[in-house]
């Protein structure tokens, strides 16, 4: 896949979020962690905003967890999803103890097939050479 | 530390003595930003019994104050442009007492100004954010994109928690309509039903087209002076009696609780400070972007329990002649939203205060209660407002 043929956003990595894209490149997902107060945040950052601690570190996530809440989007707000819509986004509550916001795939776009509190786990789409984003699609319980 | 009630002793000295909209609202494509801006303001000093000579402090957001200030031909001495999306102009309001009450200003101007619907014909776009920014790589490339796709989510873990339905959504579209029936100046004034509404296409599930605010062209503004200086005014003062302002994150993930919004925080101090009680209030304004957000903010303000907003509305209960009038104007959801529509809960609480509503005015209204909310329900402002 080349740059000009994916028609979306796509994020620009920026120094201190790298590590997160490296991760996702690999197809691992890394989440930031602070070993002063002992939890995990969302998102990257050089420093805890729970505590203000700069004494921070990436943990690999299992990648698996929760939908906290989704919505189905109907129409396309940027027109590189034209084609794409319905589409499902969603909150979901990492095992690790995060909330990121995601696309949940390989699920219809249908109220009836998604309900919070659905497991997930992580997959990879490698949008671009540089980009792989990390969306997630549901397992069993 | 002073307490709320405490602080209420510099606020009741405060009031708000001209509101109004711009000359034109709705589908107004002739004409620009700074014109809705600018009539507004004329308009609303009109109403004060004061002039653009008298005006030394000027408070807006979108539009910077250099741009407002200028085109008015005014150079204020003190400006604020807190701009934290539909709550800015409520939360200009505490900003203006203070710097009232401090003795910085006698007369504060705040105005709103936007041609939401009107921007795509004149191709109209928004800066694009800093590509560094959490929302642009954390947000962006997963398809967030206006303010539906955003409160959907919210909406929805609101149903999976509390058993919220459609249908008590679709209660907060209707009757706002059938408030907009009787306000001349509304867009839509067609009769409503809960079945339109929810046969009304998606536009992000769970949002119904009708559970959606309009999309409009529309200029507002108030005016606030001390109490003394209020003597001299036109109109009987509407008094600020409490006020707070909240916010509690900017992107949805960071969100503490998507069920309720940072009005349980404003709210409370509002309340405190004005010294009054929820059933006192005689008519509530609160920011309907959409049917959730006005259900959830009734929530968060206190006036029913978390989870119990989509009860507390059935029955047509905030429709005219209901027991709890709310967004009498008709709402953003069917009188006008441009886009930031904090400024017009403002306008139409005033003038509820002052007995101007005609048809819609709930009769001996003396307090109010208005709340707007910004950004993804990101900031609230709360106002407590009263008539002698
Ligand atoms: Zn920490």
């Amino acid at each position: 896949m080349s740059d000009q043929k994916y028609p979306k956003p796509l994020p620009t990595p920026s120094p201190e979020t790298q590590r997160f894209w490296d991760g996702t490149k690999k197809h691992e997902l890394w989440i930031p962690y602070c070993r002063s107060c002992q939890k995990s945040y969302w998102y990257p950052r050089d420093f805890c905003p729970h505590c203000g601690s700069r004494d921070v570190e990436w943990r690999r996530s299992g990648g698996k967890g929760r939908v906290y809440t989704f919505a189905i989007q109907y129409r396309a707000f940027h027109p590189g999803w034209t084609s794409e819509v319905p589409y499902v986004t969603a909150l979901i509550d990492l095992d690790d103890g995060v909330r990121i916001f995601s696309n949940l795939v390989e699920v219809e776009a249908d109220p009836k097939a998604l309900r919070c509190e659905m497991p997930v786990e992580v997959v990879f789409e490698d949008v671009t050479e540089e980009i792989t984003l990390a969306k997630f699609r549901p397992v069993s319980e | 530390m002073t307490t709320d009630k405490e602080k209420a002793g510099w606020l009741k000295r405060i009031a708000i003595v001209g509101a109004d909209e711009s000359d034109e609202i709705g589908m107004v494509p002739h004409k620009g930003v700074l014109q809705q801006h600018s009539e507004a303001a004329l308009n609303a000093l009109d109403d004060a019994g004061l002039s653009l000579a008298d005006v030394d402090g000027l408070f807006t957001a979108g539009a910077s104050t250099l741009q407002v200030a200028e085109y008015l031909g005014i150079q204020p001495t003190y400006t604020d442009g807190t701009s934290v999306g539909g709550s800015s102009f409520v939360i200009h309001v505490e900003h203006a007492a203070a710097a009232i009450a401090a003795g910085l200003i006698d007369v504060a101007l705040i105005t709103h100004g936007e041609t939401g619907y009107s921007n795509r014909f004149r191709k109209v776009s928004r800066a694009p954010m800093d590509p560094w920014f959490p929302a642009a790589q954390f947000e962006m490339p997963y398809h967030i994109g206006g303010p539906p796709s955003t409160y959907a989510l919210a909406c929805m873990r609101h149903m999976h928690q509390y058993g919220t339905t459609h249908e008590q959504l679709a209660e907060i579209a209707v009757a706002t309509r059938k408030w907009a029936m009787l306000n001349p100046k509304a867009l839509m004034r067609d009769p409503l039903t809960i079945d339109d509404v929810l046969s009304s296409r998606w536009i992000t599930y769970p949002f119904h087209l009708l559970d959606c605010c309009l999309v409009t062209d529309a200029g507002g503004a108030i005016v606030l002076t001390s109490a003394e200086r209020a003597k001299d005014c036109k109109k009987q003062p509407v008094w600020v009696l409490g006020s707070g302002e909240a916010q509690t994150h900017w992107t949805l993930a960071n969100m503490p609780d998507l069920t309720t919004t940072p009005a349980a925080i404003s709210g409370p101090r509002a309340f405190e400070m004005a010294g009054v009680r929820h059933d006192e209030i005689d008519v509530v304004e609160v920011y309907d972007s959409f049917t959730y957000t006005a259900l959830v903010t009734l929530e968060a303000l206190g006036f029913c329990k978390p989870g119990e907003g989509g009860p507390f509305v059935s029955g047509q209960r905030t429709a005219p002649g209901g027991d709890f009038p709310l967004n009498t104007n008709g709402g953003g959801l069917s009188y006008t939203h441009p886009g930031m529509y904090g400024m017009f809960l403002l306008i139409e609480a005033t003038r509820q205060l002052r007995g101007e509503c005609g048809e819609r005015q709930v009769a001996d209204a003396k307090l109010a209660c208005v709340n707007g909310t910004g950004g993804a329900l990101s900031s609230t402002g709360t106002l407590i407002l009263g008539a002698d």
